[in-house]
């Protein structure tokens, strides 16, 4: 139970973090920032559990992130729904959708998946620009009203930072959870191997299916918040470009790891905004850094360091054997 | 692994060139402070990488040159300009981001962005700051509705005008059934509603409406989608290259019909890319590429021929109507600073109540509901003949 | 436009469509076969070996107007030492990873290499002059330009060229070993990393001859890769991922599938369109139409 113990404490001091954070950091610029850290980690968690525990893999991911949006969007503009109530009308459809375009996607293996859902996300972001008289095309929506509570409303960097990041830490919660619980080990069963996991009994379809639907209320909720934060919903954000960029944070931060999420999206948010002095230069800058961390860092930062960590502190196997790797679901696809 | 080495050499490398450019780059604080002399800072943030860079690398450079040009000459009343530029990358997220950089930084207004879509995404910022914006980009939502756009304003001439000027082409030579072609980015989709709206007003019916992707590449589908409904002239609107490959296409299939574009292609690029299919196009433009052409007594030559041999000196490339936008942009908040000094809201004001300010653009007359300040007299109708700009003369009006 | 003259026309954009996707899709092909990775850079090879030949081969001032003889080899050695460089670099040290990290791997080359081709060549397109000069080639109404032409052709004698040598030369048949049995292929002498690099090396090859065909119809520019490269994978896995005839079949059914529902249905929704059939089609028969992996043929 030791590492349930480590989990707990790790746990505490990020809740201490986040609440002093804010009182740390109070210039509108920095508080900005740490807002989209949060709510890409948000969207790059469904991914993570996803990718990282069930060993799928989505590259039109953005999809998702937009239905959660223009439900939010469209809803609260243009019929003018109570942005909450719209914001759960997003997070509804997109588990909706998800696990209906799931049901045949999902029996698809390796690139074949991946270009499938590469293609349902081209298609729902097409729709998002072509149907102009839903989503108002690609001028997009804007006028998108602040989320309210208790008569307060959320339209300051302070207020979005601790509606956000309470999002995420539930997530981190329920994500360590999963993990720990038969649908975690399920996944990490069919991360291993389909086939062998099938034989034992394991309904492979259904449990896929459960992540896949709750990756993308994950998105959608991501959506939701993003477009509250700036007011407006366009189609650019929601696109191929956006997909790959939450693959990337996934991956960076290290799949299979509760962690990695907030690492991945604070690590290339981060990246972006120290990058900016270079001018031109800070695009190939980002890809150099990019392929360096990866060559460096195989396995993402969080899971990587932890191997590294492991390793200073294990004791060197004396007889040829190879110390046994504690990797929590971070293993071969 | 030899790998390993190499690629920690390189890591090595970038470190010192990241941190050299970082510190080389970082904003040099104005000189040693004078009592009067505070730097007057407005935050430029241009789409420079990604979709809209061929906008906004032009924007930039007028940017930079403007600075050097205000400084020489003195300053604000004594105080130097310090124009803060940075990269709104065309995505939102990157555009909230620069706002508030430069909110933080203590701008007095913001230009740009180059995009509709960037500049929607910070309007709420800039309104909860109350920090004058002046954009560089088209779209009607951008100061519609006028209630809630107090502190945007935007400087390029409006799509709904460019098209009244191609309405003025099009009646008298009884041009009534349009094919209208468009880029399916913002700026395309806004000159599709605007015509939606303007043409059948005009008695000019539009019988087909053909959308191209901008990094789409054969268009040749996309023109016999055209010719099928059989119209008198087409319509093409976007920005390059999209227009250039339609004219092209046109050309080579041997399509005999009157080509219109908007202000859009109004640069050289489009007739180098486009090639024999630039000729003969007709399209509404600001008087920036025709500067030569137009009569002396015209209230903005001066300023367009000063602009075009600054640039054209600066830059050894034409100066084109993308960092005209800018220009009129920075020179409007620096005319207003002067007036009222180093505040938000007065320089908000002093936006507002801009009559008769000659740009580049065209004259601008700002107003409490009118914060785009231009009318359809910023546009002249020119048509591409062997390869230059001609300025050709518009049926007088009613 | 007479109906007939417009089915035709359809007909002719969707094929020169076809051909770009081919000719690109192929690239994939070959690392695919080699490594089991998805090359995200496959695209960026492509407007390489375009902007390479408009520096080189394009009328002053855009470029210096050497002769095409000329020009084209070394446009062609661009793309594919850039290849090369990228698998000795990037790819080698992480052979022992996850696919999903050296598919990572190739997506940040693929920015490093764009952003570095917008820094060196700018962010406006650039002309390349066609081979041939003549005007389009007319039936009834319908057109096909001449460089249409020659991106069929020369993507035929690619396949044809592909063919014989996987079939018989020495490295195109140890690239085939390294695919089977990587390790059977070490026991008889072959050396897998230096077929890995190889196939790097030669997709890198093609798809500047991609980029050099397309750019006369196309325009080159910094970002033409992106949406290129996309088109090209998923013409590789329409038509079966690992399969070279499947590569060329996948693209020509993309692009008349694209040029047809744009003509028929509506310009605005193709992609969609030709992504539903794309999505159809993988439900239907999972590993793509010629699917299956095994042997390169």
């Amino acid at each position: 139970m030791e590492r349930r113990f480590r989990t707990w404490v790790a746990l505490v001091v990020f809740a201490a973090v986040l609440l002093a954070l804010p009182l740390l950091v109070r210039q509108p610029y920095y508080r900005t920032i740490l807002v989209f850290v949060g709510i890409n980690a948000l969207a790059a968690t469904g991914l993570n559990l996803l990718m990282g525990y069930a060993g799928q893999v989505s590259l039109g991911h953005a999809a998702f992130v937009g239905i959660g949006g223009y439900a939010s969007a469209v809803l609260s503009v243009n019929l003018g729904v109570n942005p909450w109530a719209a914001m759960v009308a997003g997070v509804v459809a997109a588990s909706l959708i998800a696990w209906l375009i799931g049901i045949p996607t999902l029996r698809l293996h390796g690139h074949y998946l991946a270009i499938a859902t590469l293609g349902f996300g081209m298609i729902v972001s097409i729709v998002f620009a072509e149907w102009r008289g839903l989503t108002g095309g690609v001028g997009g929506i804007p006028g998108v009203p602040a989320l309210r509570v208790a008569g307060l409303a959320l339209d300051n960097h302070l207020r979005f930072y601790y509606l956000v990041w309470t999002c995420l830490y539930a997530t981190v919660i329920a994500t360590s959870n999963i993990s720990n619980s038969r649908l975690g080990r399920a996944l990490r069963a069919i991360r291993g191997s389909e086939i062998a996991a099938q034989t034992t009994g394991i309904n492979t379809g259904s449990y896929k299916l459960q992540v896949f639907v709750l990756s993308a209320a994950l998105a959608a909720l991501a959506g939701s918040l993003f477009v509250h934060y700036i007011s407006f919903a366009s189609p650019s954000r929601f696109g191929f470009a956006y997909s790959i960029e939450l693959v990337v944070m996934a991956v960076l931060g290290g799949l299979g790891n509760m962690w990695g999420p907030i690492v991945g999206s604070g690590v290339v948010t981060a990246l972006g905004e120290l990058l900016r002095p270079l001018r031109d230069l800070d695009v190939p800058a980002f890809g150099l850094i990019l392929v360096l961390v990866l060559i460096f860092l195989p396995r993402g930062v969080t899971t990587s360091l932890g191997l590294l960590v492991q390793r200073l502190r294990a004791p060197r196997p004396t007889n040829g054997e190879v110390a046994p790797a504690n990797i929590v679901g971070a293993g071969e696809p | 692994m030899r790998s390993r080495w190499l690629w920690t050499v390189v890591v090595v490398v970038v470190c010192i060139a990241v941190v050299a450019a970082v510190v080389g780059c970082a904003r040099k604080p104005a000189g040693p402070p004078t009592p009067t002399a505070e730097p007057y800072r407005i935050g430029a943030m241009f789409d420079y990488t990604g979709n809209a860079a061929p906008l906004g690398e032009p924007e930039r450079k007028t940017a930079q040159l403007l600075q050097e040009q205000i400084n020489a000459a003195g300053g604000i009343n004594g105080h130097p300009l310090e124009i803060l530029i940075e990269d709104s990358k065309s995505e939102e997220q990157q555009a909230v981001l620069v706002a508030n950089k430069f909110i933080d930084e203590g701008v007095l207004a913001i230009v740009g962005p180059s995009t509709s879509g960037t500049t929607l995404a910070i309007i709420d910022t800039v309104q909860k700051a109350q920090v004058p914006l002046l954009s560089c980009a088209a779209s009607i939502k951008i100061t519609q509705p006028w209630q809630d756009r107090k502190w945007v304003f935007k400087t390029p001439q409006s799509d709904a005008d460019a098209l009244r000027r191609l309405i003025d082409y099009m009646k008298p030579r009884n041009l009534k059934r349009i094919g209208f072609i468009y880029d399916s980015n913002p700026f395309g989709t806004s000159g599709l509603e605007q015509a939606e709206k303007l043409l059948p007003q005009a008695g000019i019916q539009i019988v087909v409406k053909e959308p191209f992707g901008t990094d789409e590449t054969v268009m040749t589908t996309h023109v016999t989608n055209l010719l099928k409904a059989k119209p008198d002239a087409v319509i093409c609107w976007g920005t390059n290259p999209g227009p250039a490959r339609i004219a092209d296409a046109m050309y080579k299939m041997k399509v005999k019909l009157p080509l219109l574009m908007s202000h859009g292609v109004a640069n050289r690029k489009f007739i180098e890319l486009a090639g024999e299919g630039a000729n003969g196009v007709v399209l509404p433009a600001g008087r920036l590429i025709v500067a030569d052409q137009i009569p002396d007594t015209d209230l903005q030559k001066k300023a367009l021929l000063e602009y075009a041999k600054a640039y054209e000196g600066k830059f050894k490339e034409p100066a084109n109507t993308f960092g005209g936008h800018a220009r009129d942009a920075i020179e409007l908040a620096v005319k207003g600073l002067r007036a009222v000094g180093p505040d938000r809201a007065k320089l908000r004001d002093a936006l507002e109540g801009t009559k008769g300010f000659v740009g580049i653009g065209g004259i601008f007359n700002y107003s409490p509901e009118d914060h785009n300040g231009l009318t359809k007299d910023a546009f002249v109708l020119v048509q591409i003949e062997d390869g230059q700009w001609k300025m050709i003369q518009e049926t007088p009006q009613k | 436009m007479s109906t007939s003259s417009q089915i035709l026309q359809y007909a002719f954009s969707g094929l020169t469509l076809g051909a770009i996707y081919a000719i690109i899709a192929l690239g994939f092909t070959i690392i695919y076969n080699a490594t089991d990775i998805v090359n995200f850079a496959q695209g960026e090879f492509v407007m390489l070996g375009a902007l390479t030949m408009v520096t080189l081969h394009s009328p002053p001032p855009a470029g210096h107007g050497l002769a095409l003889w000329l020009a084209l080899p070394l446009a062609v050695a661009t793309g594919a030492a850039a290849a090369g460089a990228l698998q000795r670099l990037a790819i080698r040290p992480l052979r022992h990873g996850s696919v999903l990290t050296l598919i990572i791997v190739t997506i940040g080359a693929s920015i490093l290499l764009r952003g570095a081709a917008m820094i060196l060549w700018g962010r406006n397109a650039m002309l390349l002059p066609p081979f041939t000069q003549r005007g389009a080639l007319f039936v009834g109404q319908a057109s096909i330009m001449p460089q249409s032409l020659w991106v069929i052709g020369v993507t035929a004698l690619v396949v044809a060229g592909l063919a014989i040598f996987y079939a018989q030369t020495l490295v195109g048949k140890g690239m085939r070993a390294v695919a089977i049995n990587r390790q059977g292929a070490q026991l008889v002498g072959i050396s897998p990393s230096r077929m890995v690099l190889w196939s790097f090396v030669l997709s890198g090859a093609l798809g500047a001859v991609a980029g050099i065909l397309i750019a006369p119809i196309t325009m080159a520019v910094y970002n033409m890769g992106t949406l290129l490269g996309l088109k090209g994978f998923s013409a590789a896995i329409l038509g079966g991922l690992g399969s070279s005839p499947g590569a060329v079949l996948g693209g020509v059914i993309l692009g008349l599938l694209e040029s047809f529902a744009g003509g028929f249905i509506s310009s605005g929704y193709k992609d969609a369109v030709a992504f539903l059939i794309l999505l159809a089609v993988l439900f239907i028969r999972p590993t793509g139409m010629l699917g299956g992996r095994a042997t390169p043929s």
